[in-house]
């Protein structure tokens, strides 16, 4: 047993520990710290194939911007742990909380039954040193998937779009709180964010 | 192998320790030139011109009684601390402090790793940090913690793309993510010895870095999280002792490492003539450090509508311009 | 648009003018005063303790007529007279309560014998209450001095007030 297959065994433990203890959590919070935990040992795990670009990206671009965002919106609402959530579910509760990992399940197996994997040649570390690497994920993203990104950015253009006029509809309506003439003109930036 | 792993442990300790020592000396340092750009004069009696404060602060702080509130989230509150000191000390494993020496025989490289995608690895060390901050406002049981460490999470989220957008440039012309690439292409070519200096190629750049790093960094003027008038000590309010004394350092690690990769990146790293490489790269992250000092002295805080509006209305815009504008520059000079 | 141009020029024009005046005044002279160790001089005039001369033999200029307590307006003064040998009047108690004490110095202008002065000293802060009464003890200069620093203002004082009549 080498070195990196022991690390791939401890990384690959944890992040499946993470997201299953993510999912267990009754405390909002506790559960981003545990997708935090696995996100960043599914990142040990990209370094380890050599993808190093891929590993950074989803440390800066989950953990350190999407989970701070979830952070942020679950502080500002104050979501501690809910105790309804401890309530025994009604029947149709139980088929959904069994059928959907079950889908799930069947749905990842056909995925993975059906891609073509390129041969690995040895060993867990990829041995081609332009897997995972900026020039192969910006060719690829530039060339073969442009559809997929364009379209992929503006669904998000959409999203943010909704989400500013979801935001915006209560203010247009006349507010009851006493709104003094000085602070007409500030509009709240920081309720957009994302 | 051995060897290697043997190198890598002593030239970790050996940064490591620098870099504390470097933080409890860079408190001392804004002691005092805070003070007398104040007409005061700072820190005085231990040792002399007070050079012993930092450990008589480190050693009072050691002693002092570990107080955990009542109604604390016990698991995140111990958590909180490490969470902000861990990523402050990891930036500074790709950093690279010279072009490396031979000891005994070994060449050994001016960095403790030499990560080709450096840049993106302080993206994540710096992006990580807020969680600290974050954690300690929510487990802690004070309104004046939650909302320094919600002012902190909205204001890091807001600023830190500008700052990944603000080294772009550098980026697109060096054509690199490794530091040691970026500084061997930022060496001297001529006797204008900071002609290659990205700073000359990128001022815009430079200007957005440094605003977006004090920010980033929860330093005057964009200290909201821990702003002393209002929030008492913002996310930090409800800690003591030890526990303290980490996001303190952190939050001084978080500065240096900011610093030493403004250094590397703008200034040349470890370029420089004359002087051993180690000492101009301290010189320039002295000079970082003391514009942080400077400015504390100098602006007053941002008020919070100001802060966001800066961020997105300003920042944002600039840094987007300044990314378009070096790409299309590097086009058609045909680079 | 505005906004943006607007802090560029706040960065070219207004920034380093503030960075200016902070860098100027790094290099001025501290104007605090490193305090315990050294003491700032107070001004000639200036009202701090209160001390009680002696003549140049040693006896008690203070003659427990009781002007001093009549002038001060802060009821601060409290005294009881007996006779010495030579049967001369003298203060048997002489006190000060320093948290009535307004340090007006009515009392020094009162005095007709010059025996009471209001002198530099303002370092008198205590743990208990009852060390605020100053006694005649506390408050007479020892005898055998080998230098008198209110010469000077005991002529200033008979240059403006005139010299006391009684004389012995």
């Amino acid at each position: 047993m080498t070195l990196d297959y022991a690390i791939f065994l401890i990384s690959a433990a944890v992040a499946v520990f993470g997201a299953t203890m993510m999912i267990m959590q009754r405390n909002p919070v506790a559960s981003v710290l545990y997708l935090i935990l696995s996100l960043v040992a599914q990142a040990v795990v990209y370094v380890q194939l050599g993808a190093l670009f891929l590993g950074a990206i989803l440390i800066v671009v989950y953990a350190g911007a999407i989970l701070v965002l979830f952070l942020f919106v679950i502080m500002l609402l104050n979501l501690r742990s809910n105790p309804e959530l401890s309530a025994s579910l009604p029947p149709l509760g139980w088929f959904t909380k069994v059928a959907v990992p079950v889908l799930m399940v069947v749905e990842l197996y056909f995925v993975v039954d059906r891609v073509i994997w390129p041969p690995v040649p040895t060993g867990i570390v990829g041995k081609n040193p332009d897997f995972g690497s900026v020039e192969t994920v910006a060719t690829m993203m530039f060339t073969d998937y442009m559809y997929p990104l364009q379209l992929t950015g503006v669904l998000l253009l959409v999203a943010v779009v909704g989400a500013v006029v979801i935001a915006r509809r209560e203010s247009a309506e006349p507010r009851k709180t006493t709104a003094s003439p000085d602070n007409r003109n500030e509009q709240p930036i920081d309720t957009v964010a994302g | 192998m051995l060897e290697m792993i043997l190198i890598t442990a002593v030239k970790v300790f050996m940064v490591l320790s620098a870099v504390l020592t470097a933080c409890a000396y860079s408190t001392y340092l804004e002691r005092k030139v805070v003070a007398h750009m104040q007409h005061r004069v700072g820190p005085l009696y231990a040792g002399p011109y007070g050079l012993l404060q930092p450990l008589a602060d480190a050693v009072k702080l050691a002693f002092k009684e570990d107080l955990v509130p009542d109604n604390v989230e016990r698991v995140t509150y111990a958590l909180a601390p490490v969470a902000s000191f861990v990523p402050a000390i990891l930036i500074f494993a790709v950093v690279p402090f010279s072009n490396g020496f031979t000891w005994f025989g070994y060449d050994i490289p001016g960095v403790i790793s030499d990560l080709n995608i450096g840049v993106l690895y302080i993206f994540a060390m710096t992006s990580l940090g807020v969680y600290g901050i974050v954690l300690a406002g929510w487990s802690s049981p004070s309104k004046y913690s939650m909302m320094g460490a919600i002012r902190s999470s909205a204001q890091m989220i807001s600023y830190e793309i500008s700052y990944g957008l603000s080294i772009i440039g550098i980026l697109i012309i060096g054509n690199t993510l490794s530091l040691t690439e970026i500084v061997a292409q930022q060496a001297a070519e001529s006797w204008v010895f900071f002609g290659n200096w990205y700073i000359v190629k990128q001022p815009l750049g430079f200007l957005l870095y440094i605003t977006c790093a004090i920010a980033e960094t929860n330093r005057a003027p964009f200290d909201l999280p821990e702003a002393e008038s209002e929030l008492v000590g913002g996310y930090h309010t409800e800690y003591s002792s030890m526990r303290f004394s980490m996001f303190f350092i952190a939050e001084y690690a978080y500065m240096l490492g900011v610093a030493a990769v403004g250094a590397t990146l703008f200034l040349g790293g470890w370029n420089g003539p004359f002087l051993p490489p180690v000492i101009w790269f301290l010189i320039k992250v002295f000079l970082f450090m003391f514009l942080y000092i400077w400015l504390r002295a100098t602006f007053p805080r941002f008020r919070y509508d100001q802060l966001m509006q800066f961020g997105w209305k300003v920042l944002f815009p600039l840094a987007i311009a300044n990314t378009m504008g070096t790409a299309v520059w590097v086009v058609l000079s045909g680079q | 648009m505005k906004e943006i141009f607007k802090a560029l020029g706040n960065v070219v024009i207004k920034m380093p003018q503030g960075f200016y005046v902070t860098f100027k005044h790094l290099f001025k002279k501290p104007v605090t005063l490193d305090y315990p160790r050294k003491k700032k001089p107070m001004a000639p005039r200036y009202r701090g303790k209160h001390y009680l001369e002696r003549y140049d033999d040693g006896t008690e200029r203070c003659v427990c007529c009781g002007l001093c307590a009549a002038a001060c307006p802060a009821d601060a003064i409290y005294m009881e007279p007996e006779e010495t040998e030579k049967g001369e009047r003298k203060a048997r108690v002489y006190e000060i309560n320093l948290l009535r004490c307004i340090f007006c110095g009515f009392c020094e202008e009162a005095c007709p014998e010059e025996a009471i002065f209001l002198g530099q000293e303002y370092e008198f802060s205590a743990d208990d209450r009852n060390k605020f009464i100053w006694t005649k003890e506390d408050m007479l200069v020892p005898h055998p001095r080998k230098d008198n620093p209110f010469k000077k203002i005991l002529r200033r004082v008979r240059k403006v007030y005139g010299t006391p009549e009684a004389t012995r």
